[in-house]
């Protein structure tokens, strides 16, 4: 395709232009990737104060003396929010495909180069806004990372955070919606346009899907929450009145506020929030997808039901959000419709995980670390999953709603379940990205206690959902049924300590490979999509100006009659041992 | 090439991780069984049909559960790596459309059954002639207002909204139907009675929940919202506030009492004295 070739640009010389400003895909996956490296560990200390908290609420915490309950608050703000919005938007899509969707296409950069860097510096001042928040004169905000109004809209009369705190959180936000809706027009006009001859749609792989599907949800989902966004800053600012309604009374005070309805929020922002799950999730499934069928040496089960799969999940889930409101006060009719249609989600997901136990069956699994947390990401998306189908039932979900049984379902399916595809994703991608190889004994060292340590935390918080403990409670002693959960908090906590811990083994790994690891082959997996085709790390331009042909689909492992247990998308039939199908 | 991947490694690795999934399993299905963390005794036809329809979930979910994860288990376990070629095959279109089919009408089913519970508290008002009781949440307390004899409610207004000077929710003592409202800080109810809940917020938006009731619902600023409950058992039941509200949000609680007729009727006597 003359496209493909059209965006190539030159070299940089400067270390500027090469590492900062750079226009390079791949230079730009990597700045994310490590952006979002650098919130994890925020987002994680965060959690690990409040796991302390909970626990021993009297204990002086590093940076905190005695914790508040504002400040718990605050903590729990930034933590939802910088794990949503600076890890597992930014990684999966952001990063990993950025770096390999242009290379699994057989592309030489994205489409739109400037926009890409453009997109990446957006996001960067988004979160370094994000981070002042914690400085300003009353801290971060403390209305979660929903930002429900009139909490959120109202100023610091409501509590503290409330003001400048919040204010840089909806300026944050908005900037972070522009930097992803200049993504998401980038990965759809490249999947697109740039693809190779003969890589067809339905010869991508499926992290490319994935990719694609994504971009698609995030330029829907982002374009309303940058609306919503500017509506409350309105609200705060310019005396508007779009999420407050009158005769409000706040300590004492009459709002002046007229007019408003917070549940216009409500709805816009969870017509953003639930395909932002999915948008946190897809590339996890699509990287699942990759490395199962590596690594199991088989065709993916259902190659075209996955791809209808990730269709059918990303048009049911721009039509559920009102799952979130069944208890917001919104009209009990259309909880029946989004009830259904949140039910029928559940078939699509169970088609990707009939596949991919499908794929596995009959395989020669070789248990690589990128497998294991692929193996992982099958069973915690089983789990988390199922979870959704009591929430998803109005009734059932009246006792279950804003309790930790939501905080356990959404860990486990959009927290850990994305950060087992963002690891998984890491250590089979690695020896391509840096020309090394991480190591095997480390990764399987950090892959137990994490694939464990998970399951202790997240899954006992069903429990104590059932029993009905509330989330976002800074302090269990007021309502006296909490207090015979507080083992369950020990244990939850103890578990966390452990796994948190045991990713500074993940790394030790990442940094100590980057330097010290065994030097990378061109494909070290007997793989067989394009990124396998060029060097590691690839050239400039990817292809050194010579475009691969495509000749297959993605997945073809174990063919009969082929002399090797793989044969690549770029062998032309005949040659190289190949045998044809 | 095979042999540089597999051998006795890759067979423990196989163990040790099928192995972690099948206690994943049996443990989770245990202390599903065991309830030691659950729902406390429903105390409303409304609270036990939606335990019922907990349980239709919790069987069919916990079926997917233990089928998907065992079958992991035992795919990753059997079909490690011993050298040889994988099975060649793309798919099996006519596995795909059964399984899809199945949970189709699994979940859609189960979707369908669960509308009922929720039909009979929000699609139906209230049985006539029940009483009202006004909820107000605040930040960060829960007040109550019963109408008194007249059995109408007097008007308020947020101006006059006042803590110290007694006026939590505002009333408006000039309006003839406001003089004898009661105004409280806990919650009481008479047993076997339908009682229709108006809920309503003074700042932000609140959540009342009873966990024995199995009910929750949003008191939403600016909105005036009505359901309905029938408590069946007397006994005294917290009240929580589930939706973030500020810094005080944990501490938002009081109680219900479930009372008899006439412990009722004394209580709200006594309230109205105060
Ligand atoms: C180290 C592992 C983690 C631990 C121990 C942890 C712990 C917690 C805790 C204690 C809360 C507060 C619950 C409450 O008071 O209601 C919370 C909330 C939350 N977490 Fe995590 N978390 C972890 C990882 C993640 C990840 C990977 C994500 C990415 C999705 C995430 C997203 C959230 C969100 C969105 C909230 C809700 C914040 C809010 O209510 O506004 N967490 N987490
Ligand atoms: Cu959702
Ligand atoms: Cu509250």
């Amino acid at each position: 395709m003359a496209e493909a070739h059209a965006v190539a640009h030159e070299a940089p010389k400067g270390f500027i232009r090469k590492y900062i400003f750079s226009l390079d895909h791949k230079v730009i996956g990597i700045q994310y990737i490590l952006l979002a490296l650098a919130a994890v560990f925020v987002g994680m200390f965060l959690s690990l104060l409040m796991r302390l908290h909970l626990v021993w609420p009297n204990a002086k915490l590093p940076f905190f003396d005695v914790m508040t309950p504002e400040q718990y608050l605050a903590l729990m703000t930034m933590h939802g929010t910088i794990m949503v919005f600076f890890v597992l938007t930014t990684a999966p899509q952001s990063g990993f495909g950025n770096y390999f969707l242009p290379i699994q296409i057989g592309a030489a950069d994205m489409a739109f180069p400037t926009l890409n860097m453009l997109s990446f510096w957006f996001t960067f001042v988004s979160f370094a806004v994000m981070m002042a928040a914690f400085f300003v004169v009353g801290g971060a905000p403390i209305s979660g990372w929903t930002a429900y109004p009139p909490l959120s809209a109202v100023g610091e009369i409501a509590g503290p955070g409330l003001g400048w705190g919040q204010s840089l959180w909806v300026i944050s936000i908005a900037i972070f919606c522009g930097a992803s809706l200049m993504g998401a027009l980038n990965f759809i006009t490249t999947t697109l346009d740039l693809r190779t001859k003969g890589m067809s749609l339905m010869r991508m792989p499926l992290t490319c899907w994935a990719w694609f599907v994504t971009a698609i949800l995030a330029l829907l989902g982002f374009a309303v929450l940058l609306a919503a966004g500017i509506l409350l800053l309105l609200d705060r600012h310019a005396g508007t009145s779009f999420f407050v309604p009158g005769g409000l009374v706040i300590t004492e005070k009459l709002i002046p506020h007229k007019g408003g309805s917070p549940l216009l929020w409500q709805h816009l922002f969870w017509f953003f929030g639930h395909p932002e799950v999915y948008i946190a999730i897809l590339p996890g499934m699509g990287i699942t997808s990759h490395i199962l069928s590596t690594f199991a040496r088989k065709p993916i089960f259902g190659y075209r039901a996955m791809v209808y799969a990730i269709f059918a999940i990303a048009l049911l889930g721009l039509s559920v959000w009102g799952h979130h409101m069944f208890t917001s006060g919104m009209s009990p009719y259309s909880a029946f419709a989004f009830s259904l249609l949140t039910m029928s989600i559940g078939v699509p997901s169970a088609i990707k995980t009939f596949n991919w136990i499908g794929t596995l069956w009959g395989g020669q699994i070789r248990f690589t670390t990128p497998m294991l947390f692929a193996i992982g990401f099958v069973s915690l998306f089983v789990s988390g999953g199922l979870s959704g189908i009591f929430l998803a039932q109005p009734a059932v979900d009246l006792p279950l709603h804003d309790t930790y049984f939501v905080v356990g379902h959404f860990h486990l399916i959009m927290g850990v379940a994305a950060i087992f595809g963002m690891f998984g994703a890491t250590y089979y991608w690695f020896s391509k990205m840096f020309g090394r190889q991480m190591s095997e004994f480390l990764g399987k060292l950090h892959f137990w206690p994490t694939f464990i340590g998970v399951y202790c935390i997240f899954m006992p918080m069903h429990f104590i959902g059932l029993a009905g403990h509330e989330r976002r409670y800074p302090d269990t002693t007021a309502v006296q049924y909490l207090a015979a959960l507080q083992p369950v908090h020990l244990f939850m906590t103890i578990a966390a300590i452990v796994t948190i811990a045991a990713q500074f083994i993940f790394v030790f790994n990442f940094f100590w490979s980057l330097w010290r690891g065994k030097k990378a082959e061109v494909n070290p997996w007997e793989a067989t999509t394009l990124e396998w085709t060029v060097p590691s790390p690839p050239p400039h331009d990817n292809f050194a100006g010579r475009y691969p042909a495509v000749y297959r689909g993605p997945y073809e492992y174990g063919v009969p009659g082929a002399a090797k247990d793989f044969t690549p998308q770029h062998v032309p039939d005949g040659a190289g041992g190949a045998g044809s199908h | 090439m095979e042999q540089k991947q597999s051998g006795t490694g890759g067979s423990l690795v196989a163990a040790g991780l099928a192995l972690s999934l099948v206690v994943l399993t049996f443990s989770t299905i245990y202390i599903f069984f065991k309830r030691t963390w659950w729902f406390p005794e429903p105390i409303s036809a409304f609270a036990e049909a939606v335990d019922r329809q907990f349980d239709r979930t919790l069987v069919i979910t916990g079926l997917v559960f233990f089928l998907a994860q065992l079958a992991l288990g035992y795919v990753i376990f059997r079909y490690r790596d011993r050298g040889g070629r994988a099975r060649y095959s793309h798919g099996n279109t006519v596995l795909e459309i059964l399984w899809t089919s199945a949970t189709a009408v699994m979940f859609i089913g189960l979707g369908i059954a669960a509308e009922r519970a929720w039909a009979s508290l929000h699609w139906m008002g209230a049985a006539p002639g029940a009483m009202q009781v006004e909820i107000t949440g605040k930040q960060f307390a829960w007040n109550f207002r019963y109408p008194g004899a007249d059995g109408q409610f007097g008007r308020t207004d947020p101006s006059l909204v006042n803590d110290a000077a007694g006026n939590p929710v505002g009333l408006d003592t000039n309006d003839a139907a406001a003089q004898d409202d009661v105004v409280t800080a806990t919650m009481a109810v008479p047993v076997n009675q339908e009682v229709e809940v108006i809920l309503r917020a003074v700042d932000v938006t609140h959540s009342f929940f009873v966990r024995e009731l199995r009910f929750k619902q949003d008191a939403v600023p600016g909105m005036v919202i009505r359901l309905h409950f029938k408590a069946e058992k007397t006994g005294s039941y917290e009240v929580a506030c589930a939706e973030l509200c500020g810094l005080g949000h944990h501490r938002m609680r009081t109680v219900l009492q479930v009372l008899p007729e006439d412990e009722f009727q004394a209580w709200l006597r006594e309230q109205a004295a105060e």
